[in-house]
Order: structure tokens, then sequence, then C-alpha cells
């Protein structure tokens, strides 16, 4: 399942960088891109995985990251 | 742009109070407190006097900084740049180089400002240049005009469009006439002129009057959701270069941390001398950020697929922009790119028999959308032709079977149909025509080069570029087009899976060396070459979906003069990545050096900061150009 995220208030490009290497490792995500120019992040998640404590993680990954970003379903 | 005024208004109230001190201390009698808080001397009132300020203006200029720095210790999340810029200003404080930690972290701030601000702006631009978004559809439902959002219509809904609208989703135009503008998808700034009837592409701008269309496709399957989906999604196929620097950065900062570590403690084993050592060892960890590179090399990406797609030319992603920079072999599809898509019938022969010829012809062509089909079908006299069962043999030509057979097609169609065939060879595609297993006679269509083919080719030519065209047709057809147009290559007599193996062989003869291979086609029938080749270009808008899925770049209009002017793009966007990949490196380096050797003395800090936050925002304004 393919989902997209805005990621607000991402003003870091390694950061950007390492939110994605990090939520790329995530349990259950199986491709994860973070687009720095565009505040966008795009999660492939596993099939019949529960997506529900999936993007629980990632949002925890994010928050670790950049304390400040918001992830906003887009 | 809130967030942007307060931080300016901090900065600015902190440079007050810094400069305000700094004359305090400097410059009046009361330099001799300044004297006295030389050390640290605790006791003393006049130490507080001195030190109060300048703590004043460094906590209001960089208390976030501060706070963020602490929180990111708590989550265990050691060497980003807030905590490095407290480390290198706290050791300053430490060693009561007051002016010092204060001017450097207000440098530091507005750096990050102005570093803010230049992506913000570039991210505005790119994103101005991709608005080709359509808001709103006015859709007739029940006799009245209602407001949806292009998502919402259903095809074969009647939607009223105003003049200065764009077209919500691709329709038909029902009712009106007048002219679009397509500039934002094509790059072409000429208005089209429509009527009833005419295709209406999403995204495209009514420039007079009310005029009504019928949907024919959901939105997101309409061009504007494609090309959209395509240019925000090229990101994801990250270019070599970037991948290299986020791999680049994560070394890069533990290794400069590292040997600030090292500077730090083990000269001034030897040497003593330990402020000045450590000094320098906070200096190392202030450009120990990648920032600068991390952030300027996918900007220049992004700034050149932008640019590109101002020009009607879409670039899938940062890696097929380095790929067609050093693209030197450019394979082209013949029909329909380097040829016009459609054919004309310069000859029948033998002339006393044509319209017997012609006849035949067009029964069996009648059911195929072939150009060459068409063109017999257009020329032949209007004939009822119901009734025949038409088999389509790919490579060869067609069958069309009744009462009678008619079989169309080329020699090897002739061949294995056992028709003896007299003919000679002929500047053009020759079919040949037979009925019940006699050869009736041929028919010759032309297929006439672009007006600007053999300019483009020239130009790539004369870039160093090697030019090979593929066709389908006979030697003959082939060479003449070949001859017109002036590439160095051309294969005649493929058939599409030739084709594959031919872009194999060059591929393969490729290998190793510089350089690249691009497949110029019309994304009909070549879908598994476009993917196959180093670049694949499809022409002539997003048409098909699995053209457009194989190829790494799209012409939004089916102008082969975008192939040189993408390819100067691409090469221009290289050359800014690389400038700015040297120039933060270089600052960086060098800032590093001249502080390990103590060349710089008191101004390495304020260098070190301007080599983090100043280079990264220079980057970011170079690699706006990239979207010229």
């Amino acid at each position: 399942m393919k989902k997209i995220y805005k990621l607000t208030d991402l003003c870091c490009a390694n950061c950007a960088a390492e939110i994605e290497r990090d939520v790329q490792k995530a349990k259950g995500i199986c491709a994860a891109s973070v687009n720095f120019i565009t505040q966008k992040m795009t999660l492939e998640i596993e099939e019949g995985a529960d997506v529900a404590e999936v993007l629980k993680r990632v949002a925890k990954i994010v928050r670790r990251v950049e304390p400040d970003c918001d992830m906003i379903e887009a | 742009m809130k967030r942007d005024k307060k931080a300016l208004v901090r900065i600015l109230t902190a440079l007050a109070v810094f400069v305000a001190a700094l004359v305090l201390y400097r410059l009046t009698p009361l330099k001799s407190i300044a004297a006295a808080g030389a050390g640290w001397n605790v006791g003393d009132y006049r130490f507080y006097l001195y030190v109060i300020p300048f703590l004043a203006a460094y906590l209001i200029v960089g208390y976030d900084v501060i706070y963020k720095a602490a929180r990111g210790v708590v989550r265990g999340r050691l060497l980003d740049e807030n905590f490095l810029m407290v480390v290198a200003t706290f050791g300053a404080i430490a060693l009561l180089d007051l002016e010092e930690a204060c001017g450097v972290m207000l440098f530091y701030q507005v750096g990050e400002l102005f570093q803010r601000y230049a992506v913000g702006k570039s991210r505005r631009s790119i994103a101005a240049l991709m608005d080709i978004r359509p808001d709103i559809a006015r859709v007739w439902r029940d006799g009245v005009e209602v407001l949806l959002s292009p998502e919402e219509v259903e095809i074969g809904d009647l939607l009223v469009i105003r003049a200065g609208e764009r077209v919500p989703v691709d329709g038909l135009v029902a009712e009106g006439q007048g002219s679009f503008d397509l500039s934002s998808l094509t790059g072409e700034s000429l208005p089209v002129a429509f009527s009833v009837g005419d295709e209406a592409v999403s995204g495209a701008i009514n420039l007079e009057g009310e005029i009504c269309i019928r949907a024919t496709k959901r939105y997101g399957d309409s061009t504007v959701a494609k090309i959209l989906d395509l240019v925000e999604n090229a990101a994801a196929r990250k270019a070599k270069t970037e991948n290299f620097i986020t791999k680049f950065a994560r070394w890069y900062t533990p290794i400069v941390v590292g040997a600030a570590l090292l500077i730090g403690v083990i000269p001034p084993i030897f040497l003593g001398e330990w402020s000045d050592w450590i000094n320098r060892a906070l200096t190392f960890l202030v450009v120990s950020c990648p920032c600068a590179l991390v952030i300027s090399v996918p900007l220049s990406f992004f700034g050149g697929i932008g640019g590109a797609s101002k020009r009607g030319v879409l670039v899938k992603g940062g890696g097929a922009i380095e790929r067609l920079a050093v693209a030197d072999t450019f394979l082209f599809d013949k029909t329909g790119t380097i040829t016009k898509g459609s054919f004309e019938v310069a000859e029948v022969l033998p002339a006393e028999r044509s319209y017997e010829i012609l006849a035949a012809a067009a029964i069996a062509e009648s059911a195929s959308n072939h150009p060459i089909a068409r063109s017999v079908v257009r020329y032949a006299p209007p004939l009822d032709h119901t009734g025949y069962e038409i088999r389509e043999i790919a490579g060869r030509g067609v069958v069309a079977i009744a009462s009678d057979e008619i079989v169309v097609g080329n020699d090897k169609l002739m061949m294995e149909r056992g028709v003896a065939i007299t003919s000679i060879e002929r500047a053009g595609t020759v079919l040949y025509v037979a009925k019940n297993g006699e050869y009736l006679g041929e028919i010759v269509v032309q297929n006439l080069p672009k007006d600007n083919a053999a300019d483009v080719i020239a130009a790539l030519r004369a870039d160093g570029s090697r030019t090979v065209m593929l066709t389908g047709d006979g030697e003959g057809a082939a060479r003449a087009v070949a001859e017109k147009v002036g590439v160095d290559e051309y294969r005649a007599g493929l058939l599409p899976q030739d084709k594959v193996a031919r872009m194999e062989e060059i591929l393969a003869a490729q290998k190793g060396k510089k350089g690249a291979v691009c497949f110029v086609g019309d994304g009909i029938n070549d879908a598994p070459v476009l993917a196959l080749a180093d670049v694949g270009i499809s022409m002539g808008g997003v048409g098909s979906d699995a053209a457009i899925e194989a190829s790494d770049v799209v012409l939004m209009h089916d102008d082969l003069s975008a192939i040189p002017s993408a390819k100067r793009g691409a090469r221009r966007t290289m050359r800014i990545v690389r400038e700015n990949i040297a120039f933060a490196l270089g600052v960086k380096v060098a800032v590093l050096a001249l502080t390990a050797f103590g060349v710089l003395g008191a101004l390495s800090m304020w260098l070190a900061v301007f080599a983090d936050v100043g280079v990264a925002a220079l980057a970011i304004i170079n690699a706006m150009r990239c979207m010229k």
C-alpha cells in the first residue's frame, strides 16, 4: 500500500536523508523516500502489515530526527 | 514566513545588544571592566558587568539552538548541527571568549535564516513551474452548474470552462471554439486553436470565452495528473551523485568530529596551549555539518527537472539527467520520430492497374490503425469492404479473407505466401498487393522527414554524438531517409524484437566506456527498447502509459529539437552539481586545513560558520540556476 505524507517544518536536508534511511529500515515498510524539496514522504507499506502500527513507528522516527516535524496525510 | 520574521527580529535584537556591549567594553572607559573580566574573577562584580550583556545577546539569539541541542542529546542524537554549535560556542564561553561565542552564534543564525529563505524561495519557484494542477471543475449536473474538485468528475460529465480557467480533466470540446494555452504543458508558447470535437487536454488554459467539454477520462488518468505524478516522483529516482553525497555525508561528519577530538586532545598533551587547541577542535565541529552538500545536490537536480518541465520535457529523476548529460549515442526510431507520423502514397505500379490494386489494398488495410494503412485508405476511392475477415501479421502485413483472399505486405510476406513479385528498389516503403495468390502490383508509400530532423541530427553530430536510425522499413526507404537527414548509420528491415537485439549489442559495446546510449521513439511498439536504453526518450506527450513507464524522458510535444536542448540543460545541471560539490567541499577542507595548522587565528571560527551555513546558502542560490 502506498501512502504519501507531507512533512511540515522539515528544515534540514541531512535530516531528511536520515529520516529516509531510518524509515526504510522500519518494520513493515518495503520502500520509503523523503523528498526534501516537495517536503513529502512516500511510504510503501508491506501487505498484511498493521498499518496503524507501522505509521506509529514511522512517526516516532520522524519525531526523533526532527522534533518539530509533523506528518500530515496528503 | 512568520517564523522567519520572528527569527529576524531576534537576530536584530541580539545584534543590537551585542554591538552595544562591544562598544561599551572596547571604546569607552568601561574597558577596565572588560580587563577585569578577562579571567574567571568570580569574586569581582565587574566580571559580571562584563559577562552579562554578552551572555544576554548570546541567549537571545541562540536559546532555541541550545534547546534543540539538549533535546537532541536526550533523544540520543549527538551529532546534529545544533549540538555542534552549542559545543563550539560553550567552548568559547568556557575560554571566556564571549565576543566570539556571541558573534559566531549570531552569524550562524543569520546563515540559517538565509539558508531557510533560499530553500523556501527555490521550493516555491519550482512549485510555481509545476503549477498546472486545476483547482476546480464546473460540472453540469441536473441542469445546474456545480463546483467540484477535478477528482470528482465522472467520465461523460459535461464541464463548463470559462475564459482563463484550466481544463480539469481530459475531454472533447462539446461546445464553443477558441484557443488553448498549452505552454505550461508543452513549453510551446503559441496558443492552439480548437473547435467542437477537438481534444481538450487537462491543464490547458482556455483563453477566450466560455466553452463546454465532455470528460473522457477521470482526473487520475488525465494528462495533468500523469505529468504531476511523474515530476513529483522524479526525485525518488535518485542520481548516483545524490546517493554518493548522502553516503559521503554519513562518513564525513563522524570523521571530522573524530579529527576534532584528536586535535583537541593529542597535540596539547605534547605542546601545551590547551585553550588554543580546543578552540581549533571546536572550529572543526562547526565545519563538520554536511548540510551544504546534502541540500544543494538534490536541489540542483530538482531545479534541472523543473526547468526542463517548463520547456515541455519531463525528466524522470536525477539519474536520467546524469545519463543524458553524457549521452553520446542516439538511436532514433524512424517512423513518427525522424519522419512525420503520416505517410503519403507516392506511386502505384503498374499504373494501368492502379484502381484494382488500390481497391484491394484498401479493403485489407481498412481495419488497421498503422499510419501506412491509413495513408492507403485515404488515397483509395471510397469502397464498401464489409464482410472480410482481417488478420494482421506483425512485421509482415495483412491478410483479408472473404470469398477471395487479399494479401498486402512486404516482400517477406509475399515470399511466405508463395507470390512471385517483380520489383525494383525504390525510395519509399513498398506494399505488395496480391489477390488469390496472384500478384497485382505495388504501392509505394513515402514517409517524409520532419522539417527540423536534419538540423537536429546535425546539432547532435556537431556535439560529437553518433546517430543511428532504426527502422522496420526496407533498405531503399531507409537509405533515402537516412541520407536526407544525415544520420551516421542506419539499420533497415528490423522487426520490433530486432530493435531490442540491436540495442543490446550497442549497449554491450558501450559497456565500461563513458557515455550513454539514448533511444528516441514515439512509444508505439518500442517500450522494450525505451526501457533498455540508458536514456529512453519518448515523443509526443503522455499518450501511452507503457511508453511513459518505460522511458526516462518524455517530450510533451512532437518536436525533435527538444532533444539537443534537453541535453544542454542536463549538462548544465551536472556542471552546477559539480560546482556545488567542489565549492562546498573545497571551502570546508580549506577551513579545516587552515584551522589545523592554526593559520587563521581568531578568524577561524567565523570562517567555520561560513563554511557551514554560508556555503549552504550560496550553493542553494547556485542550484537555482539549474531552473533556467
